[in-house]
Formats: C-alpha cells, structure tokens, sequence
C-alpha cells in the first residue's frame, strides 16, 4: 500500500490516478477514449498537444511548441505566463510509436528529469496512458511537480520510514 | 535518531486501512461533515466517526463541531499536506487528460469522415 496516492473516486468512468512510487518517481494512469495511435498522435503532432497540455484553469499558455518526435531529435515548449516566458526543452531517449515514448526535461539545473510515457490497448478499443517522471532527486519532485504549496524536506524521510514498517509486516 | 517512531506508528495504523486513505483524499478535495463522509463511503454514521477519530489521533485530520454538526478537515500532519499535494497534482492531470479526451475524439471522428470505408 502507498499513503501517497490519490484517485478520482467521484468518477468511475475515465479515473486519473496518482502515485507517488518513490521520493523521486511520479506515476499518473488514466484510460483514454481512443486507440493509442490517435493518443500517440495527439502526444506527438504540435498543432495537437498545444490544444490539450496546459490545464484551462492555469494562468498560463503554451505560445510555441515544437515537437521532433524522434530518437536523437527534442522538444521545445515556450509558456506564457502573467506576461513572461519561459521554456520546458530535452531530448527524445526512446520513440516506439504508437506504444512508448521517452524524453528528457533538461531546463532545471544538473542531471535531468526523465519522462516516460505508455499507450497500452485496452480491450475495448481504448488507450491505458502511464506518465512516469524520474526526478534527479526528491527535492527536484517537489519543486518540479508543479505543487502549489512546497512541501516539506521530511516527507521523503518519512515515506522511507514508512515503507520500512511496510515491509516489516 | 529517529524521535517520532511512536507518532509514526500511529500515523501508520492510520493509514492501514483503506477506507481511512480514501477519506484522506475525499478531504483533501474539500472539507465535509461525518454524515457527508458516511454517506460518501456507504457506512454508519458510528462507523465513520471511528475511523475519523484513528485519524484524528494521528493527526491527520482535524474536526470541529459546530451546533450539530462536526466538520472534517485534513489535520497538521505531513502526510495530510501530502494527501492535499497530491490531489492537487490530480486535479491537474485530470484536466489535462479531459482536454486530450476532446482532441482524441475529434481525430476519431475525422478519421471516419476522411477516410470513408477504409478498414485498417
């Protein structure tokens, strides 16, 4: 079990849930309706992905983005928020259309965050997404994770705790 | 040097169950009353109130009453500021993926408007 999980228990219909696997890993699994070769275009086409990224309720939006989906190839994304600029880039690690997809976030400081992301078949036709983030470090997580509110340097400390009491049962 | 084994305890028989985690991440969305929760989960009101009283103890929640009715909210612990992080990580993914939902069904339909009768 991981105390630090959450799922949408209002709808069962397409559940986004969130893991935190460890202090450094994020895990994001939700069903989408369409085949994972319209999901993998949709992640992949930048005309597409800068129609559904940023949430509608942030006070921000994605003004440039190019997207060279690509082993060797990158990414740039140039958001605007309240009136100034800023840029999310790396490169791709892996492109396996239309199931996996692996690329670097290298804007931050030092090694960079690794996301990799799945589309899985599911029987009925529809696409099972995985977003997986690496961070370099719990400290990256929590600043990169887009909190609203910091949170504490112990968490980290206290889910290792925590998983060794789980482990002790 | 770890001085808080005991509150970690209990912070972990909280947590155990799962009835109690899943009230963790109903009050991180917002506050609710015993009944609200009772009902939310399918459960007694007596039930609720043991489960919210383990997470009371723990710190993890926090419940004021005020006339009749006593209100739940996520207590002082960490693990309820990680609760609160989390769903709002959630909220923020989820509204992403209703946004590529949208685009997704609008490729669909292209798909069969473009290409009539075409079965690959």
């Amino acid at each position: 079990m991981n105390p630090a999980a959450a799922t949408d228990v209002t709808n069962t219909e397409n559940q986004t849930t969130v893991e935190r696997t460890s202090d450094r890993e994020i895990v994001v699994t939700r069903v989408v309706n369409g085949p994972p070769e319209l999901v993998w275009e949709a992640w992949t086409t930048p005309e597409l992905f800068q129609r559904w990224w940023v949430p509608k309720s942030l006070p921000m939006t994605l003004v440039a983005c190019d997207i060279d989906a690509r082993i060797g190839g990158g990414y740039r994304l140039t958001f605007d928020f309240d009136g100034s600029t800023m840029d999310f880039y790396g490169r791709y690690l892996e492109v396996a259309p239309p199931h996996r997809l692996a690329y670097t976030n290298e804007e931050g400081e030092g090694e960079p965050t690794i996301t990799t992301v799945t589309f899985e078949a599911t029987d009925d036709g529809r696409t099972r997404v995985v977003y997986h983030d690496r961070y370099p470090s719990a400290e990256a997580l929590e600043e990169g994770a887009g909190s609203t509110d910091a949170m504490p340097e112990s968490f980290a400390q206290l889910d290792e705790l925590l998983a060794t009491l789980n482990e002790a049962e | 040097m770890v001085q808080y084994s005991g509150q970690v305890d209990t912070t972990f028989g909280a947590i155990a169950d799962a009835t109690r985690r899943a009230v963790l991440e109903r009050l991180a969305r917002s506050d609710a009353s015993i009944s609200e929760l009772a009902d939310a989960f399918d459960m007694t009101l007596t039930g609720m109130r043991k489960h919210v009283r383990v997470l009371e103890d723990a710190g993890l929640v926090t419940t004021e009453k005020i006339g009749r009715v006593r209100t739940c909210r996520l207590g002082p612990s960490q693990l309820a500021d990680e609760a609160r992080w989390i769903e709002e990580y959630r909220q923020l993914w989820n509204e992403r993926f209703s946004q590529l939902d949208a685009v997704v069904e609008e490729l669909k339909r292209k798909e069969k408007t473009d290409e009539p009768g075409r079965g690959d």
